[in-house]
């Protein structure tokens, strides 16, 4: 039973205190993350959500429940709701536009031999960048006075657009800088996706008399890219509802909150405002937003392994 | 049957003459319009930190060296905002963040992908929950902690919420399991302690991986705003990202100096990226592993 520590080679002695040390050793290792968890993620939606159902207000010496308040409060909120749809409108805009582009581009870059790197490099560069600095030369770039675009239009003989203090306009100009900066990242996705088609596949269907670019891309590179498309739709539509910087930097939620959007709204109520109660409730719908997102993502792998 | 073939042919015959020079030049052409939309942006930037705001409008692409006011704009970016601190900032948040993350993300990693232990499948469990949970959720309780322990404006606070990433212990543990057990059970034979087998053998073979999500981890924390904007409000610790939100909306600032800032705080992401592209594209490919 005792083990030989003289025995040096003798397996089965060394075998016991080897294991008793690997376990030890998986709970050291394990530690550390196991506690971070706990304090930086589990801890704080469990406080969060309980928040959502009180009245805290940051600073307050007294708080009390007030059961779903805050979440009526919520539903009832016109400027909730008007955060709702202006995310609604900038991520279908930007979900759309960055994966149609997204894979454009990676068809088009595909093939183009030794220029391919140069591309991925030039398109990927919005994403290597600061979006606040990119914002800001966003910002000057369509001033109605004195932006380029807009010497340009005025060139052109037409009337100047006042992009970001138009509220028709000003979400449209946001997400257009949305996919400015994310296309590059669809694309380089696209592009993976593109290497792993089996170049046989397009042997296949050119004897089948598919050998046209239409028919290469509609019969085999669009429905092979199928899983990826879903990827690549599911992390933009991520990205996209936490669209942040662009409205922080550029237009404040404006102009007549038609640039209000979720995380703007959480920000002020969280962190202006300090309606804690209110922002936590904001948090908890957020939270089951993205987590909804998130179960699509896990339900749409699950059917590509089998594919 | 004959004759529609024979056309078919004769078609096939003179298409590879001009056709697939067409194409490429239509190919061509269309990336080349896409690139200049992509890099408009930096070029303007470039442009309005190297000239005088008036000659800007005026003759926005002329590099009439009388005119430029390159030195001009960049030292008061450097003085009046001030750039280089919030650059020191940045760097020490973004230094801190990814050291730790790698210490915690590594070890967790080989307990999961290596070891066995009670809970194991339970903290897997968890990994791939926090992966599904925004940043900006543990926020406000964060927030509101750091705040009561008078935590707020410090680089702990910039740094805290990020020491733990479960995208980093999730990539690690799918690289990490592709490790052969028989070799690390010969290292254990031979007396490799479990944290030799880590650094010496775990590591070395999973370099890749570990260089895609620094650049990964450094990128994000570089260009955060949401987070330093909730826990910093004083210049001395504020990062890039801040610093230049924060000069934009200072009174008085003119466009020269702005766009000088922002070239400043864009360059050192910028001129890593170029570096180590390879890494960046492997990083983003390798979120498709999720």
């Amino acid at each position: 039973m005792t083990s030989l520590p003289t025995c040096g080679t003798c397996r089965p002695a060394r075998a016991v205190p080897d294991k008793l040390r690997g376990v030890n050793a998986a709970y050291l290792f394990a530690l550390p993350a196991v506690a971070l968890i706990a304090i930086v993620v589990l801890a704080p939606i469990a406080v969060v959500i309980l928040l959502s159902f009180s009245n805290y207000s940051l600073g307050a010496t007294d708080w009390s429940l007030v059961g779903i308040g805050n979440y009526a409060q919520l539903v009832h909120d016109r400027s909730f709701l008007n955060a709702l749809s202006n995310t609604a409108l900038y991520v279908s805009v930007v979900v759309s536009m960055s994966v149609l582009l997204g894979l454009l581009l990676a068809i088009l870059v595909h093939g183009t031999g030794r220029l391919r790197r140069l591309y991925e490099v030039i398109f990927f560069l919005p994403v290597a960048s600061t979006l606040v600095a990119l914002g800001l030369v966003w910002k000057f770039m369509l001033h109605s006075r004195i932006g380029p675009i807009n010497e340009l239009i005025a060139a052109l003989g037409l009337q100047r657009i006042d992009f970001f203090n138009n509220p028709s306009i000003a979400i449209f100009a946001l997400a257009a800088i949305g996919v400015w900066h994310l296309v590059g990242f669809n694309m380089i996705l696209f592009l993976a996706g593109l290497t792993g088609i089996p170049r046989d596949l397009y042997q296949a269907a050119a004897i089948d008399g598919a050998d046209g670019f239409w028919d290469r891309l509609f019969r085999v590179t669009w429905p092979m890219l199928g899983p990826t498309t879903i990827f690549v739709t599911i992390t933009s539509t991520i990205t996209a509802f936490q669209v942040f910087d662009t409205v922080a930097v550029i237009t404040h939620g404006g102009p007549a909150g038609s640039t209000d959007v979720i995380l703007y709204q959480l920000y002020q109520a969280s962190f202006q405002y300090f309606e804690t109660g209110y922002a936590s409730a904001l948090t908890v719908v957020f939270l089951i937003i993205m987590m909804a997102i998130s179960a699509v993502q896990i339900f749409a792998a699950r059917g590509v392994h089998y594919s | 049957m004959t004759s529609a073939k024979l056309d078919v042919s004769t078609q096939e015959l003179r298409a590879p003459s001009l056709a697939p020079s067409l194409a490429a030049a239509v190919r061509h052409g269309l990336l080349l319009i896409f690139a200049a939309i992509i890099l408009l942006p930096f070029a303007w930037m470039i442009l309005a930190a190297v000239k005088d705001p008036s000659d800007i409008f005026s003759d926005p692409f002329s590099l009439d060296p009388a005119k430029l006011r390159a030195v001009e704009n960049f030292s008061k970016a450097l003085t009046a905002a001030p750039m280089g601190l919030f650059m020191l900032n940045s760097l020490i948040v973004v230094v801190g963040v990814l050291s730790v993350q790698l210490i915690t993300s590594v070890a967790a990693a080989y307990a999961l992908a290596q070891l066995k232990f009670r809970g194991q499948t339970l903290l897997f469990g968890l990994v791939l929950f926090a992966l599904c949970i925004p940043v900006q959720v543990p926020a406000l309780p964060m927030y509101i902690a750091l705040a009561k322990l008078g935590l707020l404006n410090s680089y702990f606070a910039l740094m805290f919420p990020w020491f733990f990433s479960a995208f980093a212990i999730f990539l690690f543990r799918q690289h990490f399991r592709t490790y052969p057990q028989e070799i690390i059970n010969a290292a254990r034979i031979d007396g490799f302690t479990e944290i030799e087998i880590v650094l010496r053998l775990i590591v070395p073979s999973a370099l890749p991986a570990i260089a895609a999500f620094s650049v990964f981890s450094v990128t994000a924390h570089w260009n955060d705003l949401y987070w330093p904007l909730i826990v910093v409000n004083v210049t001395e610790k504020m990062t890039a990202p801040l610093g230049l939100l924060n000069f934009q909306s200072a009174e008085g600032v003119s466009y020269g100096p702005l766009m000088a800032a922002a070239t400043i705080i864009t360059s050192p992401l910028v001129c890593v990226f170029l570096l180590a592209r390879r890494y960046f594209v492997e990083g983003v490919t390798m979120t498709g592993v999720k």
